[in-house]
């Protein structure tokens, strides 16, 4: 099937060429052929979208986005459609609000065509922790998408939307856009409202876009970036003009490779055709030594906000009740019933790491880690504009590969949990292919509120890559 | 590091959790396996270092005191599992340590 952008639905829908309502069949219809094989919906809104489209060729609905289907991660509330975050605790819930990020692309014209599969909570790197069963690599159905947003990842890599919404807490957007060998973007934190956004860890989440391009990515980004009262933790910084300066290119840019994400923690053929991408860029090697320890503050924090954010789902005012003679037992039954095994494990190590007598040693010597981590950023950045690395140690794993293995399954978010712990913006393109035919992807990082530049250097970087490999999915469609 | 049965209980009390007695050994060991990994952060030398608990630097951001749109009660209650009187219903409230399952 050719690929769709959303820049040129937009453009074939404004040119007449294309109607909104054709436009959304289609992509319908490309989901009804592969999806049942990916898996990568909970849930079609084939009505709710087709409505829409209809507006939008009647002009009641205008805006940038006019037209373009849109998937979004089932972590993300809608007004009335059920939420699921991929756990059986909220199987059925119906949020009474939308996301403002839903919100703003809705407002631009952008069309929700389904809700996304995702790891359960968000919790994990292959989407096989979802309650729901897990989503296929569009690749090769015998390997993971990656997570926790593998389900966007997916949909965009197997064309059913040509953009998509996720989550990113220590790689959930960029590391299955990896594996997916599509565009991931995590934004600043505090770029993009999390109102709506069900909390993971409150001081690493943020939503960003999948897409094919990266000048997709842009427009999705200024969509749904910008302060939001609902958010307290929601920047006031203007954006700038992300989209205007994908045309900048990169001269004068200074490139650095990070050391501690090189060597013996790549695999040899991610290596080399990083390798080979960032010889062309004259970049130099620069070392940020704290990045030893980041994965390990990291699996504490995270899971430390967890324990605290997840508390919420006791079975009194939403979701799975499972009822009991007391309120305490109810709330154990409930939680025992409606959390998968990787939910509880991490609000355990969560909770034990703040529990009394322990606080100190694990998250308040983590949360000292995660200083560091951003000192050394800010040291590299005064020495280099953007800092590169690979976006996954690997590419896709099999399913089943690291489902009993936590330890190496966390090691998946090795190169990009750093970003999450500073803050700062990064970005995943695909890079080319390993010897299997599954997708390598670039991380390209930038500082704080630099998503001007970042874009610019991924859309030059994306031009000399000129990655054009598709998954032959099912045999092509049209 | 080692993370013992009693441990596990002492936790899953904390986090409101149930787990019957292969599910304790498994987190004791993946617990223990875990934090024995992390530990290494235990023993860095961060004195003088601040903790970092926020990414960004946003203080106290306030708005003022006044009344704005939000969910009406029924709106709030139509997920509930149990509802009466506008309020969520829920089974009795005893003394935690009445209440071990």
């Amino acid at each position: 099937m050719r690929a769709r952008t959303a820049a040129g639905i937009v453009a074939s829908i404004r040119s007449g060429e294309a109607t909104a309502t054709a436009t959304i069949a289609t992509h319908l219809a490309e989901i009804e052929r592969t999806d049942g094989e990916i898996r990568a919906f909970l849930e079609v809104l084939g009505d709710l979208a087709l409505e829409q489209a209809r507006a939008v060729d009647d002009g009641e609905v205008t805006g940038p986005l006019a037209g373009v289907p849109v998937a979004i991660k089932d972590v993300l509330c809608m007004d009335g459609i059920a939420t699921t975050c991929g756990s059986k605790i909220l199987d059925g819930w119906r949020p009474p609000y939308t996301a403002t990020a839903v919100r703003r692309l809705i407002e631009s014209g952008a069309i929700p065509i389904g809700k996304t599969n995702m790891d359960e909570f968000a919790m994990g790197s292959s989407t096989e922790n979802s309650a729901f069963g897990p989503t296929l690599n569009p690749w090769s159905t015998q390997h993971v998408p990656g997570g926790s947003s593998g389900g966007s990842a997916a949909a965009v890599a197997a064309g059913h939307v040509p953009v998509s919404l996720g989550s990113d807490t220590g790689g959930s957007i960029r590391q299955p856009a990896s594996l997916c060998g599509v565009v991931g973007m995590k934004p600043t934190y505090g770029r993009v409202s999390r109102y709506g956004l069900v909390a993971f860890a409150s001081s690493l989440d943020q939503i960003g876009p999948f897409s094919q391009t990266v000048e997709d990515a842009a427009l999705i980004y200024v969509a749904i970036a910008g302060h939001d009262p609902m958010d307290s933790t929601s920047l006031p910084e203007p954006l700038g003009d992300p989209v205007g300066a994908l045309s900048r290119g990169i001269d004068g840019l200074r490139f650095g490779v990070v050391t501690e994400l090189a060597g013996d923690a790549i695999d040899p053929e991610v290596a080399a055709v990083f390798a080979a991408v960032t010889e062309g860029l004259g970049a130099r090697e620069v070392s940020l030594p704290s990045f030893t320890h980041a994965l390990s503050a990291y699996y504490l924090i995270a899971p430390a906000e967890a324990s605290s954010n997840l508390a919420r789902f006791d079975g009194v005012r939403y979701g799975l009740r499972i009822d009991a003679d007391d309120t305490t037992t109810m709330m154990c039954r409930s939680r025992e019933a409606g959390f998968g095994p990787e939910v509880k494990r991490r609000i355990m190590l969560g909770t034990y790491a703040l529990s009394a007598g322990y606080y100190d040693a694990y998250y308040g010597q983590a949360q000292k880690v995660r200083t560091l981590v951003a000192n050394d950023f800010a040291r590299a950045f005064e020495e280099f504009d953007i800092l590169l690395s690979p976006t996954s140690p690997t590419t896709a794993f099999e399913i089943g590969e690291r489902a009993a293995d936590p330890l190496a399954m966390y090691l998946s978010d090795l190169c990009t949990i750093p970003a999450n712990l500073a803050g700062i913006p990064a970005i995943s393109i695909p890079a080319g292919l390993d010897s299997k035919g599954l997708p390598i992807g670039l991380q390209l990082m930038a500082p704080a509120l630099e998503e001007e530049r970042l874009f610019a250097a991924a859309a030059e970087i994306e031009a000399r890559i000129a990655f054009d490999a598709k998954p032959n999915l099912l045999g092509a469609g049209t | 590091m080692t993370i013992t049965p009693d441990d596990v209980h002492h936790v899953a009390k904390l986090a409101r959790l149930n787990f019957n007695e292969e599910e304790v050994a498994r987190l004791a060991r993946d617990l223990g396996d875990i934090l024995q990994h992390a530990s290494k952060i235990a023993e860095l030398d961060l004195a003088g270092v601040e903790p970092t608990a926020h990414p960004i630097k946003l203080k106290n951001v306030w708005r003022p005191d006044e009344v704005r749109p939000s969910l009406t009660p029924e709106q709030a209650l139509a997920n509930a599992p149990a509802a009466e009187e506008n309020k969520f219903r829920v089974p009795r409230i005893l003394e935690v340590e009445d209440s071990e399952e």
